[in-house]
């Protein structure tokens, strides 16, 4: 073993040093650029005839497709690495090998999609040359660069994430395990890296920067990548990559426990189950928020954008997303109720659980009332005209704030109540801390509600939007105070009985596999709305589209293409999954083989 | 005597849906949209679902009369019933959804136009991202001048607009019942509340025919204002608009 020391050590340092030479020579060379700069030719004004056609496919359907098929495996790939590597250091702290197998089984079943990312985004790359030459040439001159080290950067990200699965159990115990931890820390360096680089080139289309009206570079690469939406992207996809990653790790374990034929199996996938839901509801609570910020800030990029993004030609797929939000937290509290039937203490909280699917379902409700109602002639009438004097204040923003942070501190009331189900607390203030959470809640909500009412109807609309945050602020506060609290209380509780790993209803993992699918619907159509905001144009107001296919597509059309396109990814998804368990199934007979 | 468990689910289940008709439709006046309580329903059989099933025991008390009405003998007669009963009112529902009227379909409207960074108003471009009322600056220096302008723009909105939108702007004019869509509520909270300025000019000045192609067809009978009203005229219009309702125009700053 102490021979094997001084390799590892080198091939860590080496894989590190190479990383962060890449990072250095990527950002020394953008300021670079200034002196490289020669003349730049304007964006190119387009006809329908400089759109090739190529065997009578539909470039806009190929393109999208391609692009949605690579992003959701992105994201999965890239999210699995950094709970992976967070399972693997509690594992290490904790000692307890369940956790290092868990990191193990999980980014066992990302490698499989880290080969099929790569193929579907060989396949964009292709179709958008092929398709949309004149665009990619166009963004290929100004991200020349970062689309260069985009290259290299994948062959850093390949080299570090083989070694980091296929050397696991070479790299265990001691100094080895902590190469092996710097080899996590350095995947997930270079995975998000590449992250932020894409999504440069996206943000671009969206708000383009660095460049004149005419669409002429100036040749300063950061100022390109540094757009206005640049970051807001970055947040809201890192967040959800990580809901994501769980989610879909959650449907293996359901998909395992389902197909189980031990006792002990059926356990062991519980309780990857249970981690993988964790994880998600953990990424899934700060989600709205990432989200909202983003919206706001397309709306202060532009306010033409933002009109049509939420109000305009895309408000109907918005109730679309509004409701598969629902559906992720109804899903998510569901699968953590069923959970709590595996500890021998639940009873003391499951009476309170009608109560907590009230609020949710009526936050719920509220979060997805439209603001433009459809209204039969019959009903308009009745109504004298369009507007709802009821439902109509609850379609604008301030009703849906107030209702998913409701929403979201009820959620993690749920995961309190799992959490102290199987425990009784010995602390002798255990009165008085529940008393102070309950009037933390209560305070909390409140605020909430106040927040949501007074600034969301009765103030200028630059305080409504203001009002979110300490909307969010409150929330945060509940949920951290109320978490730290429970440790306190629960710090030496007696455990009522060894929980019962497995003993969880088979409609629970329906949950999870509602979760992953709800999910990937719900990243397909709002993908499409981002990217559609920009209408008729590659480049928000420097490139226009003229293809034949620059319209905006009908909502129903744009709906079908994404749910095929999901249907076609949950078919990779399971076939992921089968190729994870066939690689351990063992099935020749005995004497095939000469001995 | 205790309710059986499928019973109190479908009762919840009425409960909620009469309790919404009868608190919308009766009590408040207002009718709930059927399309909405459709949406509202299927969320509501969801949390009721979710609510009676999350524990194993409870969800076999709940199953048990549909397996026993499935699988012992003695409830044959029910059996027959009931499989004779739902094929019947699925079939009902579905003629009586399909079946045609005279009825117009319900349209998915997208009344949020999104404005063009720039329009051509007036003979010249104007940039919609910048353009701000010219008279709102007053509004602080000289309140006195500022309330003489709200009043010469309440007078052009009564000779021009209060047949449509009403004298009180509750979208309510002598005209508005002949027109579909019908005309905008100012006082609705998600109308001009949620709107900078410059928006307004640009849909009072360019009216139905200056809407963006998307989304279309708009349908909307609003008149190209800047064939009849001067330039200054329609931004006093939209001083009265705001002053009357309460509410504040949306801008980027606190004030």
């Amino acid at each position: 073993m102490m021979k094997a020391r001084p390799i590892t050590r080198y091939t860590t340092l080496g894989l590190f040093g190479l990383l962060v030479c890449g990072l250095g020579i990527m950002f020394t060379g953008f300021d670079l650029s200034g002196v490289l700069a020669a003349e730049y030719a304007p964006a190119p004004k387009l006809t329908a005839a400089d759109y090739p056609t190529i065997a009578g496919v539909n470039s806009r359907v190929a393109v999208w497709i391609f692009a949605q098929l690579h992003l959701w495996f992105a994201a999965f790939v890239l999210a699995v690495p950094i709970f992976v590597f967070i399972i693997e250091v509690i594992g290490m702290r904790t000692r307890d090998k369940r956790y290092d197998d868990m990191a193990y089984e999980f980014i066992k079943v990302a490698i499989t999609a880290y080969s099929l990312t790569a193929i579907l985004g060989g396949a964009l790359l292709f179709s958008l040359i092929l398709f949309y030459p004149h665009l990619f040439n166009y963004l290929a001159v100004i991200f020349s660069e970062s689309m260069f080290y985009y290259a290299l950067l994948f062959f850093a990200e390949s080299a570090v994430l083989y070694i980091y699965y296929y050397g696991w159990h070479w790299l265990q115990g001691g100094f080895r395990k902590w190469v092996h931890l710097t080899l996590g820390l350095t995947l997930n360096a270079v995975g998000t890296t590449l992250m932020l680089l894409a999504n440069a080139w996206l943000t671009f289309m969206m708000s383009p920067a660095g460049v004149d009206g005419a669409g002429v570079f100036s040749g300063d690469a950061w100022a390109a990548i540094h757009n206005f939406l640049w970051n807001p992207i970055n947040i809201h996809r890192f967040v959800a990559n990580i809901a994501y990653g769980g989610s879909i790790v959650g449907a293996y374990a359901a998909f395992k426990f389902l197909t189980a034929g031990s006792k002990e199996a059926r356990a062991h996938y519980d309780w990857m189950g249970y981690n993988a839901n964790f994880i998600a509801i953990c990424a899934l609570l700060p989600l709205p928020f990432a989200g909202y910020y983003l919206a706001a800030e397309i709306y202060a990029y532009s306010q033409q954008m933002g009109i049509t993004l939420m109000g305009g030609i895309f408000a109907w797929l918005f109730i679309i997303q509004a409701v598969l939000i629902g559906t992720l937290f109804l899903s998510a509290n569901y699968y953590l109720w069923c959970g709590m039937g595996r500890s021998d203490g639940a009873k003391r909280y499951t009476k309170y659980i009608k109560y907590i699917a009230i609020v949710l379902v009526g936050a719920f409700l509220v979060w997805f009332t439209p603001h433009t109602l459809v209204l039969s002639n019959a009903e308009l009438k009745a109504l004298g005209g369009p507007h709802h004097k009821i439902l109509g204040p609850l379609g604008i923003m301030p009703a849906k704030n107030t209702a998913v942070n409701v929403m979201i501190i009820f959620t993690a009331l749920s995961f309190m109540f799992y959490r102290r189900a199987n425990k009784i607390a010995t602390v002798n203030w255990v009165n008085a801390g529940n008393a102070f959470q309950v009037a933390l809640f209560t305070a909390g909500i409140i605020n909430i509600m106040f927040l949501g009412i007074y600034h969301g109807y009765f103030t200028n609309t630059v305080y409504k939007v203001a009002a979110s945050i300490p909307q969010v602020l409150t929330t945060v506060v509940v949920i951290v105070g109320s978490i730290t609290l429970d440790s306190f209380i629960y710090k030496n509780a007696r455990e009522v009985a060894p929980l019962h790993w497995g003993r969880i209803p088979g409609r629970a993992q329906y949950a999870l596999f509602l979760l992953a699918v709800a999910f990937t619907w719900l990243m397909g159509l709002m993908g499409y709305i981002r990217s559609g905001i920009r209408q008729h144009w590659h480049v928000v107001d420097i490139m226009r589209d003229n293809s034949t296919e620059a319209f905006t597509p009908t909502l129903g059309y744009a709906a079908n293409v994404v749910s095929v396109a999901a249907i076609i990814f949950m078919a990779m998804v399971i076939f992921v999954f089968w190729i994870a368990q066939v690689s351990s199934n063992k099935t020749l007979p005995a004497g095939y083989w000469k001995a | 005597m205790k309710i059986p468990r499928l019973l109190q689910a479908v009762l919840v289940l009425a409960g909620v849906y009469f309790g919404f008709v009868l608190v919308f439709d009766v009590i408040l006046d207002a009718v709930i949209p059927s399309s909405l309580l459709a949406m509202y329903m299927f969320f509501v059989v969801a949390g009721v679902f979710m609510v009676f099933t999350y524990d194993e025991d409870q969800t076999r008390e709940l199953v048990a009369p549909i397996k026993a009405m499935v699988e012992d003998p003695s409830k044959r007669m029910w059996r027959n019933i009931v499989f004779v009963i739902v094929p019947l009112a699925a079939g009902g529902g579905t003629y009586l959804q399909m079946q045609p009227s005279f009825e117009a379909p319900v349209e998915l409207r997208t009344i949020h136009p999104a404005p063009p960074s720039t329009a051509k108003i007036y003979g010249k471009r104007v940039n919609l991202l910048k353009l701000e009322n010219p008279f709102r600056k007053i509004e602080k220096t000289d309140p006195e001048q500022f309330r003489a302008l709200v009043n010469e723009g309440a007078g052009i909105y009564i000779e021009n607009c209060q047949f449509c939108h009403g004298d009180k702007l509750d979208g309510k004019g002598p005209y508005a019942d002949g027109l579909n869509p019908t005309p905008l509520n100012f006082q609705d909270i998600g109308t001009i509340a949620q709107l900078q300025e410059s928006y307004l000019f640009w849909r009072i000045t360019t009216g139905g025919p200056g809407l963006p192609k998307e989304a279309a067809p708009w349908i909307s009978s609003m008149p190209v204002w800047q064939n009849f009203l001067e330039e200054e005229e329609v931004w006093k219009v939209i001083l009265f608009l705001y002053d009357y309702t309460g509410h504040e125009p949306r801008s980027w700053g606190h004030e």
